[in-house]
């Protein structure tokens, strides 16, 4: 019976929710005071744990930015370790409220899981590896090459693709572990090694002379990686979008974590007043402080910062992550 | 020789020089044949190229002291590594300050556990020790560890990790199997129908799925089916799963006890006038579980092992913690470190449990063997 009853609250509760203003989702931030995020277990650069127990890495960033936003402290964010599996359920399922979880944005996702994607955080893809002394510059001169990968994955059946469609033969060499992938390619045992640029920069490192090793220009899959949060909540996914693209436009007007306070009291510019909040109405359309902007600069960083301390160490470029402003994809809609 | 002495003066001489002593043992036992020979100088062989390098590694090139990666040489294992991530190896992000309470109740379990051991203490005060192991402590420890009562900082589950983990749920796992698979296996053996339907159902069930199943049931599919304020904590479902599965193999260890003790021991418990819990307890039981104590504590390790597992549904026990440290891009590269610790550690409490029930068969032994 109580049971009955509580469901029945619970759908009641659910359904005026979605009426009113703020959606369900973004109260229960508010009223439980932290956002409950989704992380990966460990993937270095986009999160992992570190030494004090603490949580590092891009996407984890981008769960502090969302929190700064919403609750103007970026420490009020709970971490949820997900594996790739049961991350949509948890989504799905209200665990947690936002998904940051190196996550690609496809169609399927974005819409039959009932999910909207947020923005993409890190453009990523499928890269190939190989050793400099082996002479190629290119992956269309992998013809016959032995390539090492992971088994069961979307990186083997792309490159199976990419060489069929360049009409070259190769001799796939699959592991379960990308731990053994690496030991085998380092070992010698494959000419090739692929998996998504960030995956390979993160392994590279892992090499007994990473020196002695290139990343091949051709990147053969889209992986746009986000943030997402699930359908019902429009509040939400606006906060969670705008994030982003406060990171960005941080970026691109030079506002740091360590300028901002200084820029925000003297700068005259309308677009950085308007982004801190001391002129417009930002903050009010997304239910946001007016401040909302400034927080998440304040106390995270802009896209850039972001980027140097988490993905530099592991040796990635910007490449197409770069803005758009210096030939990449990274592009704020205007705050305005 | 026999004519040297008469009858009966034959004087004690020590054996021949050539069948006692290391030189004979040797040749006796390692080179007793040519297949013989080969084989011992094979596994010399192997022993040589396995064992210098191993050694190597592990100790003598391996890097001890430090407080980063850059303090390692990539010759030999870098221990640095283990020595930095230890808190969280051992209590995974359990805040710091709070972890008196982690060790507070180590200290008590074996300050609890130690007199059972000795032979001088008066069984009364042994079964009330176990009681408190068995009954206080399970609750006591968990307003221990979650807090946010008495006092205590509320610490949420996701925070727990590492081999305290690990322990968490292999004993939730064997103190809440031993006592449901008893009612179980005596549930399947019952000649009431509904019982006896029931019990077979549901240990048939257990072991028809897969742990992994189990757990992921628990984990993805479970929220989905209950509101959400209603859907526990996901530490506990796992926890709930394991406890169900391994009930259901433990059933199936005590019943095999049950069936090996003879039908005469049924039929004198009967005509002594005991009621089924009493013949059950007094006299059945006690003959049957000390049959299957290697049975039950290999279901126990199996399962201490198995809760390595939990890391596919976003835990991390001891296992886990070390693959979630190599991560770290301070710390990339460093997995095979932290295997080998997480499987001294897992072989630790292995052994552990493997020698002590070997003890126990030892001191509960009246001459079934």
């Amino acid at each position: 019976m109580k049971l009955i009853k509580t469901t029945a609250i619970a759908i009641a509760t659910a359904a005026t929710a979605s009426a009113a203003l703020a959606g369900p989702v973004m109260d229960k931030i508010i009223s439980q005071g932290h956002v409950q995020c989704g992380v990966s277990q460990g993937l270095p650069g986009f999160s992992n744990p570190d030494a004090n127990g603490d949580w590092s890495g891009i996407d984890v960033d981008l769960c502090r930015g969302v929190a700064a936003a919403i609750l103007g402290d970026a420490d009020a964010v709970k971490y949820s370790p997900l594996s790739a599996k049961e991350r949509f359920t948890a989504l799905q399922s209200g665990e947690i409220d936002v998904l940051s979880r190196n996550t690609t944005w496809t169609a399927t996702r974005d819409t039959a899981l009932g999910l909207n994607f947020a923005g993409v955080m890190f453009y990523d893809g499928q890269g190939f590896m190989v050793r400099k002394d082996l002479g190629v510059d290119s992956a269309l001169e992998l013809d016959g090459a032995s390539v090492c990968t992971n088994q069961g994955t979307t990186t083997e059946l792309n490159m199976a693709d990419f060489f069929r469609a360049n009409g070259m033969s190769y001799e796939p060499v699959v592991f379960e572990k990308a731990d053994e992938v690496v030991a085998a390619y380092d070992a010698g045992r494959c000419d090739v090694y692929t998996t998504d640029t960030s995956g390979l920069a993160a392994q590279r490192t892992k090499l007994a002379d990473p020196g002695a090793h290139k990343v091949l220009p051709e990147v053969i899959s889209k992986e746009p990686l986000g943030p997402v949060v699930a359908h019902g909540d429009d509040q939400l996914l606006d906060a969670v979008k705008w994030t982003i693209y406060a990171m960005l436009e941080a970026e691109e007007m030079g506002l740091t974590s360590k300028n901002i306070k200084n820029k925000a009291a003297v700068d005259t510019n309308p677009a950085v007043q308007r982004f801190v909040g001391n002129e417009g109405s930002l903050g009010e359309g997304l239910g946001l402080s007016a401040d909302w902007a400034y927080n998440i600069v304040s106390q995270v960083g802009n896209y850039a910062e972001l980027y140097e301390k988490n993905i530099t160490p592991i040796e990635l470029p910007r490449g197409v992550n770069s803005l758009w402003t210096q030939g990449g994809l990274m592009y704020a809609m205007p705050l305005r | 020789m026999a004519e040297k002495y008469t009858p009966g003066t034959h004087p004690d001489l020590p054996p021949p020089k050539n069948l006692v002593g290391p030189a004979a043992w040797i040749r006796d036992n390692l080179f007793s044949g040519p297949v013989n020979s080969i084989m011992t100088l094979f596994c010399l062989y192997l022993l040589w190229v396995i064992v210098p390098p191993l050694v190597n590694w592990l100790f003598l090139n391996a890097d001890w002291i430090g407080t980063s990666r850059d303090d390692c040489s990539k010759e030999g294992a870098c221990w640095v590594f283990i020595d930095v991530w230890m808190r969280q190896l051992m209590y995974g992000r359990y805040p710091a300050e709070e972890i008196w309470r982690i060790n507070l109740s180590y200290i008590l379990v074996v300050l609890t556990a130690l007199p059972l051991f000795f032979k001088a203490v008066p069984s009364k005060v042994k079964g009330a020790l176990a009681g408190v192991l068995l009954i206080v402590y399970p609750i006591v420890f968990f307003y221990l560890y979650v807090g946010g009562s008495f006092g205590l900082e509320f610490v949420e589950t996701p925070r727990w990790g590492g081999l305290f983990l690990t322990l968490v749920i292999a004993v939730t796992g064997i103190v809440a199997s031993l006592p449901l698979g008893i009612v179980l296996a005596l549930g399947r053996r019952s000649e009431m129908p509904v019982v006896k339907s029931l019990c077979v159902v549901f240990i048939e069930f257990w072991r028809g799925i897969p742990l992994i199943t189990v757990l992921f049931m628990a984990s993805v599919m479970f929220p989905l089916f209950v509101p959400e304020d209603l859907s526990p904590d996901k530490l506990v479902r796992a926890l709930v799963g394991v406890a169900l599965f391994s009930s259901a193999y433990m059933a199936e260890v005590i019943r095999g006890g049950l069936q090996a003790i003879p039908k005469g021991q049924y039929e004198a418990a009967a005509a002594m006038g005991l009621s089924y819990w009493k013949s059950m307890l007094l006299v059945i039981l006690p003959q049957a579980l000390k049959m299957v104590i290697p049975g039950i504590v290999n279901t126990f390790i199996g399962l201490f092992k198995d809760t390595t597992l939990v890391l596919i549904i976003g835990l991390f026990d001891l296992l886990g913690m070390a693959q979630a440290a190599a991560t770290n891009t301070d710390w990339l590269g460093f997995t095979i470190e932290g295997y080998v610790f997480a499987a001294f550690g897992f072989f630790v409490f292995c052994f552990a449990m493997s020698r002590y029930s070997q003890r126990l068969e030892r001191a509960l032994d009246t001459g079934h063997k």
